[in-house]
């Protein structure tokens, strides 16, 4: 910090403040995405009630996970798909 | 009406048994009759805090199996005689006490005090559910550092796992450093955890030099962490108090600082 930042407690840079901010948001997404194996099981089962109103889909080959990155969490889904309804496209 | 209230943080020794002492004398000094349970078994302090150390005959591990009632573990305060203070065993561990037992004691005492307060030991293993169970809503304290922010989050994953309420209190907030954009602050805390606060109580030495004495900071008002503690208390008892800017020395202490070294 430059003398004058220090007499008028300012900076330009991010401050430490702000760094311990974003880091914090980061840590606690992956610490947060730490799902237990039941919710798991809720998401895929409400997953597949939804899906189902228009594809007929392989329940059993079906696979959700949480995936982390550096700085991101993703919920990704595989389900593969045996037929498509021909009601589809009138639901709502 | 009685309330039941655990002081709890995940991290250690970032001011649970200080809060919880402070609390105490200043829901006391309220006229409320008040009663604090020391759930660290095996490393109590809340004794020291209060200036009781020397009083304790029996302990929460001899009542919570039932080898005396709570009224004879109990140790009236010196000068608040409507607190008092339900120490645990120095000598015991946390597997002690089951969490059952607990909540059954405090299902009792709750007909004769108007606040339970607990103060819950650092971590995430029995002995915090120990502390948990019978409380109505939680305190959750934290201090301004990623690491224990950080620990604060997992503590409150697990307490909204069993429907507690919380509330937090950022302890050992140094405004200079605030105001420098060096630490956290309250608002800060407040955007990342996402929880009502009810204290934020500065980073004051007067916190050592008044617990040496058994005093809680809170009985001297003319500390900037005792009036924040007396701020805490006035909200849990329902007052819109709002929150103060600290005061932060001005510019010619900076100027000093430059200066000086
Ligand atoms: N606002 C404050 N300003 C300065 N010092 C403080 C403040 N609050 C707490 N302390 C000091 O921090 C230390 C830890 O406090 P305390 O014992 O209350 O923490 P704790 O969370 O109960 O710890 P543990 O997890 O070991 O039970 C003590 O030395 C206490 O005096
Ligand atoms: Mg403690």
């Amino acid at each position: 910090m430059s003398i004058w930042d220090k007499l008028f407690g300012g900076s330009n840079n991010r401050s430490s403040k702000q760094i311990a901010h974003d880091r914090l948001k980061v840590v606690l997404i992956h610490d947060r995405a730490n799902v237990s194996p039941e919710v798991m099981n809720h998401i895929k089962n409400d997953i597949i009630e939804v899906i189902s109103h228009y594809m007929d889909i392989d329940k059993n080959a079906m696979e959700i996970a949480l995936e982390n990155d550096a700085d991101s969490v993703a919920l990704v889904a595989n389900i593969p798909v045996n037929n498509m309804r021909h009601d589809a496209g009138r639901r709502r | 009406m009685s309330e039941v209230i655990v002081i709890t943080s995940g991290k250690g020794g970032v001011g649970k048994s200080t809060t919880t002492a402070s609390l105490g004398v200043g829901l006391a000094m309220r006229g409320k009759k008040v009663a604090l349970i020391d759930t660290d078994t095996g490393l109590r302090n809340l004794d020291i805090l209060l200036g009781l150390e020397r009083r304790i005959v029996y302990t929460l591990v001899d009542v919570a199996q039932k080898r005396v009632n709570y009224g004879q573990a109990l140790v009236r305060h010196k000068k608040y005689s409507n607190l008092f203070l339900l120490p645990t065993s120095q000598v015991a561990d946390k597997t002690a006490i089951e969490p059952e037992q607990m909540k059954q004691l405090v299902d009792t005492m709750r007909h004769e005090f108007d606040f339970i307060l607990i103060d819950c030991p650092a971590g995430i293993e029995q002995g915090f559910q120990t502390a948990v169970i019978g409380a109505d809503w939680a305190v959750v304290v934290t201090i301004p550092e990623v690491s224990a922010v950080r620990d604060a989050d997992k503590i409150i994953g697990r307490l909204q796992a069993v429907n507690k309420d919380i509330k937090l209190i950022v302890n050992r907030i140094d405004p200079q450093m605030v105001k420098a954009g060096t630490m956290l602050d309250m608002t800060s805390i407040d955007d990342i955890l996402s929880l009502p606060c009810i204290g934020q109580i500065p980073d004051d030495r007067e916190v050592i030099n008044a617990s040496n004495q058994g005093i809680p900071i809170i009985e001297w008002n003319n500390t900037a962490a005792g009036r924040a503690y007396d701020d805490v208390v006035g909200r849990i008892c329902g007052e819109d108090i709002p929150f103060k800017p600290f005061e932060t020395e001005g510019f010619f202490a900076r100027l000093k600082h430059v200066f000086g070294h």
